[in-house]
């Protein structure tokens, strides 16, 4: 009976722990799939009857969601391929070279606020007339995805034995060889985390987009803000938009949740 | 770690010239993180020393923007406002984040799938998930105040209050970032010896016990890790804050980083909005070394 009893307690505290999570979602899908009636009913109806893909349809046809997707497609990827050009080989010399003073400026740039970076940014910017471009947008999200990809890389890097690369260094092959053809192949899986993790903290990323950004620039965080809140207030399309960019990024920590458990916990890295 | 014990010790000025060869390898991430990093710490401190609007000449006026903002009623009261939020954001997230890897850290029935829910608000989009917390906190059509109705407490203005705007804001970012907490003490946890509960057991100690005098002082180390990273963040954090409530009412949530945002982009004030900038990262820096010196001088909790 005790055992019973305690038993129960535990799944009690188990759902208590988990619920909050998942209903803050579940009402965000309920939001969207209702019309605006039921949204604003009190007391709140909480299942969709029938549900709509109406604000879907709202979402898209009246605004340029498509067009901000693929804004937000198009700098989060080549933020993110140009941190993994420059941050791979930095994560392996950090790592063979023993220099650890380069992950403490990494460690530094963590603690500073995204904000401070755009303020000198902005200004330059504002100098060179790229205000409201992409080219602007793709080279301030390299702030968030470069220290994200060599912090990972370099911690992958120390993992890896080193007796596979020393073999090869005393068959003749020269530091670069043994790095292209030795050590990257290893360090596939870190590769993996590094360009998800910079891709995701990159995408989430408001502040840059609606500042930098012009009307046809915008990336999905920012459109979802400004265009959105002060262009329509109706909840559902709201919720179906809020939706629209937060669906990618969840879907992408289902397919690879326990690389990025090990990703994060390995110093608790976060973009911005 | 050195371990290449190869011929190389015979050979002198081999290792050096492999370490400068590799060193080699950074340098396209050197130049990026000067460009985009470091090039903008630097012109910000610069910046800080001017009175300098953007679309005007910027004149040099020394450490006078400082000057100023030591006596900014509004700012000082932004600093007042984000350590109050930090104190809450930090404290919450670590108490419930704990009791979360003590639940995960047993085995149950689908933990697999259910820590994967709980995680999954700290990779959401902030502006997405800022966006339902504004309309769950709605007075009069929000499902939060029907909840409470459930429970027979009376409705709560929420983030439309001057007092409980900023305790709403930190329920927002519990319900973010204690995933995160939950992820580093369950590192910890499993990282825990065996032998210490084995020998209490037998002397009969209880759960509590257990708990109080063995578990805790081992995840002390986990915890302030937990703790520094979480004061960082929720010293920056900008998103929610500024979707939801967008510094007010009044000012009454109006952290620095929201001042700061207001000064920089919303009046242009580039060369204020740089002091407050230096200004706001010592604080960062300092708390950051005092929790690191927490945890070097305590080894026990």
């Amino acid at each position: 009976m005790r055992r019973k009893l305690r038993k129960l307690a535990f799944a009690l505290s188990v759902v208590v722990i988990v619920s909050p999570a998942i209903l803050v979602f579940l009402w965000m899908f309920s939001l969207s799939l209702k019309n605006e009636v039921d949204n604003l009913a009190y007391p709140p109806v909480f299942v969709p009857s029938p549900p709509t893909l109406a604000n879907f349809v709202q979402v898209f046809s009246e605004n340029s969601m498509g067009l901000y997707f693929w804004n937000s497609v198009v700098v989060s990827g080549l933020a993110t391929l140009v941190a993994l050009a420059v941050g791979i080989p930095a994560g392996y010399g950090i790592a063979r070279a023993n220099a650890h003073k380069l992950t403490v400026l990494i460690l530094i740039a963590r603690m500073t606020p995204a904000l401070s970076y755009l303020i000198p940014l902005f200004t330059v910017f504002q100098l060179l007339g790229l205000n409201n471009t992409l080219t602007a947008l793709v080279i301030t999200h390299l702030v968030i995805t470069v220290p994200i990809v060599v912090y990972i890389m370099a911690g992958h890097f120390e993992t890896l034995p080193r007796e596979l690369e020393e073999a090869a260094q005393i068959d003749g092959a020269n530091v670069w060889t043994v790095f292209r053809f030795v050590a990257l192949p290893l360090a596939r899986p870190g590769i993996i985390v590094g360009t998800i993790l910079a891709f995701i903290f990159s995408w989430n990323n408001f502040v840059f987009g609606a500042v930098l950004a012009g009307r046809a620039t915008r990336t999905l965080p920012a459109a979802v803000y400004n265009v959105l809140t002060f262009e329509q207030l109706a909840w559902g399309p709201l919720a179906a938009a809020a939706i629209v960019v937060t669906l990618p990024v969840l879907l992408l920590t289902i397919v690879i949740q326990k690389e990025i458990v090990v990703g994060l916990t390995h110093g608790g890295v976060k973009g911005g | 770690m050195n371990s290449s014990a190869l011929p190389t010790v015979s050979r002198p000025g081999f290792l050096a010239r492999r370490r400068r060869a590799y060193y080699i390898f950074a340098v396209p991430a050197l130049f990026v993180v000067g460009a985009v990093i470091i090039f903008p710490w630097l012109f910000t401190v610069w910046m800080s020393a001017f009175d300098w609007r953007i679309g005007s000449v910027a004149h040099f006026v020394g450490l006078e923007n400082y000057v100023k903002l030591a006596t900014n009623q509004r700012f000082l009261e932004s600093i007042v406002h984000t350590f109050y939020f930090t104190l809450l954001a930090v404290i919450f997230p670590l108490i419930l984040g704990t009791a979360a890897a003590l639940i995960f850290h047993r085995e149950f029935p689908f933990r697999g799938v259910l820590r994967g829910v709980f995680t999954m608000p700290m990779m959401a989009t902030p502006v997405a998930v800022a966006l339902v917390w504004t309309m769950m906190f709605h007075p009069q059509q929000g499902v939060l105040n029907y909840l409470l109705s459930l429970i027979g407490l009376p409705p709560s203005l929420w983030v439309y209050s001057q007092t409980l705007v900023i305790p709403s804001l930190v329920l927002v970012e519990v319900w973010h970032w204690t995933p995160l907490v939950m992820l580093i003490v369950l590192g910890g946890l499993a990282a825990l010896p065996t032998e210490p509960y084995e020998s209490a057991k037998l002397d009969g100690a209880t759960e509590w016990q257990l708990f109080r005098y063995i578990t805790l002082p081992l995840l002390a180390p986990f915890l302030i890790v937990a703790a520094v990273i979480r004061t960082i963040d929720a010293l920056k954090a900008f998103d929610t804050i500024y979707v939801i409530s967008q510094g007010g009412p009044g000012t009454a949530s109006e952290t620095i980083n929201l001042y700061l945002y207001l000064q920089a982009f919303a009046f242009y004030n580039v060369g204020n909005a740089s002091a407050v900038v230096v200004v706001f990262f010592v604080i960062i820096l300092a708390l950051a070394l005092v929790l690191l010196h927490v945890r070097e001088k305590t080894k026990w909790v």
